[in-house]
């Protein structure tokens, strides 16, 4: 089973529901950090790291011997990343998708690729627990062909718990895609449900089944959980704010380690969402 | 004109909280959410919507199944496994890259612009402000932002200001990377965690390869004074500026819920009183900079 930990927002515990869920999970279990650009997990979970890998996408290089300036690879391009400049094409390497069109599209073969670095995958474990998190390399902007080379490392055989980025759009597509459950965390604010909204819309786009986690639940006021039960979204963990959580939480300290009363809320979280998994369900929306 | 882009790395430290405090304090601005993804801004400053467009941005691939004979040739060449053994294209993996609309030997494939969100231009009680709404699980974040920056900048000319305030989005990929260039300086809100820690290093060396001048400011300060000091103690080593230490303070969320800025609902406690005092510092800076660099 596959579970994504995602929040339209930002800073509300998504990382912390994620790798709690994880840790105090009894049985094969794997961890993979999809928020590239600002991973965190490891922080918490502290994994033997194994093995380092780089992870390049391809782009386009040109051999000047055999082109003849036709101009045919600039044409296909959609992202302006490969120009005929004068006597010479010039590939913008930062700007390319990897699609391969223009290698394909070249009737001089004069296009081969080579790579540019998207950033590293590093992989480790702790007590049993499979660790797999991606960083993207500062300067490179696009974080969804990364997320993908996390994504294959999943086994289809253990629990796999996904770290998601925040926000709506591509990367956060990319790292819920094909989850068999969404777990979305929120707080009770205005931010907090302006942007559960939009996270919820793209679950739903999906059709993956969803619950909800809300976090500093004493905080803010009562529209999340209205919002929550208007769309049919289960409730499935509360947890009131305590400085003492958030003091635990900047030393990078898991709960669930010291504390049995929060080893057995999360087991709880976890039954639930099997259960849930579990039963077929209408899809909504 | 200048322009401070405000941004954070980690999502959640109250960035968002800290610009529409600043909105109540700076002079003669231009506010712009370059948060589109998760564009909160509104939800405090109320904008009055004046002018609404449509954003347009990037192709998406239409198989016409009348036309289709299932050669398999788009498949074979779709990089992004966006097209089903159905022959039908799955928008949501569709990179818009046209490689099956070009080489489809049957013109099947139609490849319309998309239509992936809204741009505004309004007017808040703080002055007029740029905004926008990304469709959900749409793509080019990065040239949504860099346009209502652009949007902003024209309508601070118009009405001769001369501060653009800038919400910036979280991370460190496209839509950041778009947030940033051009900037006068940024400012930083960070928190004083392992993680806060761990983000603010890396959105610090993005805003240092754009060589743009940044500042740093950590909010909830005495929830974790070690990790607090510990951001200080990097910054001072990068020469990133020390604005200033914000105190846990509940003021934050309770103004957030009544849709007021902090100044709004309650000037006087510890954390406003630090965020003027925050502000006048960065203010201050700008200044410098403005005359150093008419020198
Ligand atoms: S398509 Fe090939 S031959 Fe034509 S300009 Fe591009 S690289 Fe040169
Ligand atoms: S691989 Fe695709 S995106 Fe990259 S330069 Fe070639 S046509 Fe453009």
């Amino acid at each position: 089973m596959i579970i994504s930990v995602a929040s339209g927002k930002g800073g509300t515990g998504k990382t912390t529901i994620a790798t709690n869920l994880a840790c105090s999970y009894e049985g094969s279990v794997q961890f993979l950090d999809c928020d590239v650009e600002e991973p965190n997990a490891h922080l918490f979970i502290r994994p033997d790291i194994h093995d380092v890998e780089t992870i390049r996408t391809p782009v386009p290089e040109v051999d000047m011997e055999k082109c003849t300036l036709c101009g045919k690879c600039s044409e296909i391009c959609q992202f302006n990343a490969i120009a005929v400049l004068g006597e010479t094409v010039l590939p913008f390497p930062e700007l390319c998708h990897s699609c391969g069109g223009c290698m394909a599209v070249c009737p001089e073969k004069a296009i081969t690729e080579t790579g540019r670095e998207l950033g590293i995958i590093e992989r480790g474990s702790r007590k049993g627990m499979a660790f797999i998190h991606g960083k993207l390399r500062i300067g490179e902007a696009m974080a969804p062909p990364l997320i993908r080379k996390v994504r294959e490392n999943i086994r289809p055989d253990v629990l796999t718990i996904i770290d998601a980025p925040p926000g709506t759009s591509c990367p956060v597509i990319a790292s819920m895609k094909g989850a068999d459950f969404v777990l979305l965390v929120t707080e009770p604010t205005p931010f907090g449900l302006y942007d559960l909204k939009l996270a919820l819309g793209a679950v739903k786009l999906l059709g993956i089944p969803c619950g909800l986690v809300i976090n500093r639940s004493d905080i803010g006021d009562d529209h999340v959980r209205a919002y929550a039960e208007a769309e049919k979204v289960p409730v499935l963990m509360e947890i009131t704010f305590a400085r003492k959580i958030a003091e635990a939480y900047s030393r990078g300290e898991m709960p669930v380690e010291t504390d049995d009363h929060w080893k057995a809320m999360f087991r709880e979280l976890y039954s639930r969402i099997a259960a849930i998994v579990q039963t077929p369900i209408e899809k909504t929306g | 004109m200048q322009e401070l882009v405000v941004i954070s790395g980690k999502g959640g430290t109250g960035k968002t909280t800290l610009l529409a405090a600043f909105a109540s304090l700076a002079h003669n601005k231009v506010l712009c959410d370059a948060d589109v993804d998760a564009a909160d801004l509104h939800l405090i400053l109320d904008p009055k919507i004046r002018q609404r467009h449509d954003f347009q941005s990037g192709h998406t691939a239409e198989i016409n199944p009348e036309a289709c004979t299932r050669c398999g040739l788009c498949r074979e060449l779709c990089r992004f496994d966006a097209i089903g053994e159905n022959f039908q294209v799955d928008p949501i993996s569709c990179e818009g890259c046209g490689v099956c609309y070009y080489f489809c030997p049957e013109n099947a494939i139609a490849f319309p612009l998309n239509t992936c969100g809204e741009w505004y231009v309004s007017d808040t009680r703080f002055g007029p402000m740029a905004h926008a709404r990304l469709g959900i699980a749409e793509e080019n974040s990065g040239k949504l932002v860099t346009l209502i920056r652009q949007q902003g900048k024209e309508r601070a000319q118009r009405d001769g200001l001369d501060l653009l305030l800038t919400d910036g989005p979280p991370g460190v990929g496209c839509p950041v990377i778009a947030s940033l260039g051009g900037a006068t300086a940024v400012l930083i809100v960070a928190e004083p965690s392992v993680s806060g820690l761990h983000d603010m290093e890396r959105v610090a060396q993005l805003a240092a390869g754009f060589n743009i001048p940044a500042m740093v400011c950590i909010n909830k300060f005495d929830i974790n004074p070690e990790q607090g000091k510990a951001i200080e103690a990097y910054a001072e080593k990068k020469n990133i500026a020390v604005m200033g230490r914000i105190p846990f303070d509940p003021m934050f969320t309770k103004a957030m819920v009544m849709g007021k800025t902090l100044f709004e609902y309650n000037g006087r406690s510890e954390g406003s009183d630090a965020v003027r005092s925050i502000w006048e510092k960065v203010a201050q800076r700008l200044d410098d900079m403005e005359r150093k660099n008419s020198q």
